[in-house]
């Protein structure tokens, strides 16, 4: 295609009013319009009710998770926000519990049972079955130690002073009557709910 | 295409595109930021990231417990601190959750040079479309409130949504829900200033003469609201202006200069074509090029 010199410089002049017609706002403004908000994006999420792991106030919270609960899909955690209908929070959240989805994806959050052995300097991973083994280990051996059976005036009394077991704030009123009941049929005394921390 | 008359706006930036008007009788939404019930705990700010997946960068401790220091591209909403003496020598820790006003006469949308990358929905929200933003920073001048900041990383603006996503499909806000004290409430505009009214009486009978409800008429109202204890002198709440209202030379650029450049511009237009069509273009005639050629053999050494 021969474009003459005069032409070049039309097609260039016309170029530029056209541009500058669009720039000041008469370009396209329907198409411009196209505004839709972001997609809602929990509509289908898997919604999970929980109680917020932070404190003692145990507020109600609704966990959504990625898909509908289809078998092939592994519901990671996409959002968290208040339980409207728990009567403890109605709905709203600390900044703590607000902040609940970063605890879930923490890297440094404890997802795994870790052994420090005596005098080594580090953690090292172990299964559920070792830790909880060398817990009863533990217990056991400190109670057949310390166990106090009767008291100096001869009444029988069960106590056992030496270990202790703070309880979670987060149970429901089953979790913490069977949680009680395993404490104190231990004989054990100094015992705690984080409720009071 | 979308279908534009289902977007329920009242007006796009940069645009003469008329919005649909037949459905009028949208619920106007508001959210009421009571400040004598806020106790500064930020739920509402790490809700608003956690809504609107935002997290900024760690910053470094400014001396306040206003934290981040500013509004940015990551933070949307942020309680702002100040220690303000009274007249009476003591002591008053105001504590003002700062972010979007969402004006019903936004300073932003009227200096936005870009089609479509402000709207304002027929709910009140004032929301910014990023596809359409080109990041030139009007918005930012345009704010009576201070409130967009344009991001580095992508050169484009972010404010507060009001989360229209969540009002969209009739939820409140995210910070509105977290609040544990009640004091960020979400409703219609209409219950939100009777319920205020009754917070304000309330104040007024704790001592609090001055209180009122911060509802700015310089631009047509807002729909984020405050209570304030001390409505006389709302600067006292990190710098929240008194009267706010649209830049003057925004007015000027889009109410005078724009039009006035836009006649220039057709005025020229027209002009020309007139010419073309009276005079015609501008021939080059035989005599002309042998001028030319004589003109040229004369001078010829001189230019050397």
């Amino acid at each position: 295609m021969e474009i003459s010199r005069r032409g070049f410089i039309k097609i260039t002049g016309a170029g530029l009013a056209a541009s500058s017609l669009g720039a000041l706002g008469f370009g396209g403004a329907g198409e411009a319009v196209a505004a839709l908000v972001r997609p809602y994006k929990l509509t289908a999420a898997a919604e999970t009710r929980n109680t917020c792991t932070y404190c003692s106030v145990a507020c109600g919270i609704l966990i959504y998770g990625l898909g509908d609960r289809a078998k092939n899909a592994r519901p990671g955690v996409l959002h968290i926000e208040g339980d409207p209908d728990h009567p403890v929070n109605r709905g709203t959240l600390c900044p703590k519990g607000s902040g609940l989805l970063d605890v879930v994806h923490s890297p440094g959050r404890l997802t795994q049972p870790r052994y420090r052995a005596p005098g080594s300097a580090e953690f090292k991973p172990v299964s559920w079955d070792f830790a909880l083994n060398r817990i009863a280990t533990l217990m056991k051996e400190d109670r057949d130690k310390n166990f106090i059976a009767k008291n100096k005036d001869g009444a029988t009394v069960n106590r056992w002073l030496t270990t202790g077991m703070l309880a979670a704030s987060a149970s429901s009123n089953e979790t913490a009557l069977v949680t009680w009941k395993v404490a104190r049929s231990l004989g054990m005394v100094v015992f705690d709910n984080q409720a009071r921390v | 295409m979308t279908d534009l008359q289902s977007q329920d706006f009242i007006r796009i930036s940069a645009s003469t595109t008329t919005p649909p008007a037949a459905r009028n009788h949208e619920v106007e939404v508001a959210k009421l930021i009571d400040v004598s019930r806020c106790i500064g705990c930020k739920a509402c700010q790490a809700a608003c990231m956690e809504w609107n997946n935002l997290r900024g960068d760690v910053g470094t401790f400014q001396g306040s417990y206003t934290n981040p220091a500013d509004l940015g591209p990551h933070t949307w909403t942020l309680m702002r601190f100040t220690e303000h003496e009274n007249a009476t020598g003591d002591l008053e820790w105001l504590i003002r959750k700062d972010g979007c006003m969402h004006c019903a006469d936004p300073g932003c949308l009227e200096a936005c040079p870009a089609p479509g990358a402000i709207v304002q929905y027929a709910n009140g929200i004032v929301d910014f479309v990023s596809q359409n933003c080109i990041g030139c920073g009007y918005c930012v001048k345009g704010c009576p409130f201070n409130i967009p900041r344009i991001s580095a990383a992508d050169s484009k603006s972010y404010k507060c949504t009001l989360c229209s996503d969540r009002v969209s499909v009739g939820m409140e806000p995210a910070c509105v829900k977290a609040c544990p004290t009640g004091a960020i409430l979400f409703g219609s505009k209409t219950d939100m200033r009777s319920w205020a009214g009754e917070r304000v009486e309330d104040l007024k009978g704790r001592g609090f003469e001055k209180a009122g409800l911060y509802d700015p008429p310089g631009v047509g109202g807002t729909h984020v609201m405050y209570v304030l204890p001390h409505a006389d002198t709302p600067s006292i709440y990190a710098g929240l202006p008194g009267n706010p209202a649209i830049s003057v030379f925004v007015d000027v650029w889009k109410g005078v200069l724009k039009p006035l450049a836009l006649a220039g511009l057709a005025v020229t237009a027209v002009a020309g074509f007139l010419h073309w069509v009276i005079t015609g273009t501008n021939e080059v005639e035989e005599n002309d090029d042998r001028s030319a050629a004589d003109f040229i053999k004369n001078h010829e050494g001189v230019a050397k």
